[in-house]
């Protein structure tokens, strides 16, 4: 009667071991000095590893749309506050007013 | 106007599918509030690093690296067997529901202790900020002080979330051993396993922001 969607062991086991494998990655990355994009690497992995746990083990990819609506939603209201606090802090010292934020 | 209603559907839904869709969105809009809480100090984190890198390398590089990648595998080994638990209940296998439930209550409690022991070390190392803050390098004491109210700020946030999981863990066992779960109804599991999962991609953010930034740190210039 219901019509529930059951997602197969398999998936959530690579799920798991894909992770695991991306963690090792972010690790040995950690160790090597590529300057600033360590930051990019760091991240873009942890937003990957984010992603799959998203997707699979909250069963966003198998939902209807409203959940990924509402999901998607929350990300682009962080954006909206990273977004408007950085252009205030990034801005200061601009135009002589105020004192910069970066030392 | 009779027509069957399982026992498990409330009234003021349809079907059970309607039911489970809206316990889902629901727990969503609370996850989405908790993603904008947790903003707020990723966004404080974002702006005293970019002021000050040097002082959150040198903070970095006196975090345990090992631990906290222990924590990592246990946090996601225990949203595998959440996961699991989430696909018993489903299935109908009650069993082993319960025991992926206990599995990945051992496994928090796991992160905890370490987290316990983690903390204990800090605070001997006067690395709590306070009075007895001390930090090695004494030219950026005050500056690396920020960095660890930061660390202790986002972890304990988070470690007072599997706490909270915890108690809700517990709290499912009941019914969970009683064998009120099943592929109709498991609205309970399902959404508690949302929680626990957004648990864990915070720790996912907090390990490589907070532990892995000063792996090749040489020292304040």
């Amino acid at each position: 009667m219901s019509d529930i969607h059951v997602v197969p062991v398999k998936i959530y086991v690579a799920v798991f071991l894909t992770l695991m494998v991306l963690t090792a990655i972010t690790v040995a990355v950690a160790f090597v000095d590529l300057g600033a994009l360590n930051n990019v690497v760091m991240l873009g992995i942890a937003v990957a590893k984010a992603t799959l746990v998203v997707l699979f083990f909250m069963h966003v990819k198998y939902g209807t749309r409203l959940v990924p609506l509402v999901a998607a939603g929350g990300f682009f209201w962080l954006l909206i506050l990273f977004g408007f606090t950085l252009s205030d802090y990034l801005s200061r010292g601009w135009l002589g007013a105020g004192t910069p934020w970066m030392r | 106007m009779s027509t069957a209603h399982p026992a498990v559907l409330h009234h003021q839904f349809d079907t059970l599918e309607q039911q489970k869709e809206s316990a889902t969105l629901g727990m969503w809009l609370f996850l989405v509030q908790e993603i904008l809480f947790f903003g707020g100090l990723f966004m404080a984190y974002m702006l005293y690093r970019w002021r000050d890198p040097q002082a959150f390398a040198a903070g970095s590089h006196e975090l345990d690296i090992t631990l906290g990648l222990v924590n990592t595998v246990i946090l996601i080994a225990s949203s595998l067997t959440m996961a699991m638990a989430v696909h018993s209940a489903q299935t109908d296998k009650n069993k082993a529901l319960v025991r992926y439930l206990v599995a990945t209550g051992i496994l928090g409690l796991a992160f905890l202790v370490i987290k316990y022991f983690e903390y204990s070390a800090k605070w001997e190392h006067h690395l709590v900020p306070g009075p007895n803050f001390h930090f090695p390098e004494l030219a950026i004491d005050g500056r690396a002080e920020i960095f660890f109210s930061l660390y202790f700020a986002m972890t304990g946030m988070h470690a007072l979330h599997m706490v909270v999981g915890l108690v809700l863990l517990g709290w499912l066992l009941v019914p969970a051993a009683r064998g009120r779960f099943n592929s109709q109804y498991h609205n309970p599991i399902e959404c508690f396993g949302l929680y626990w999962h957004f648990v864990d991609i915070v720790w996912i953010f907090l390990f490589p922001l907070l532990y892995l930034i000063g792996r090749h740190y040489h020292g304040a210039v």
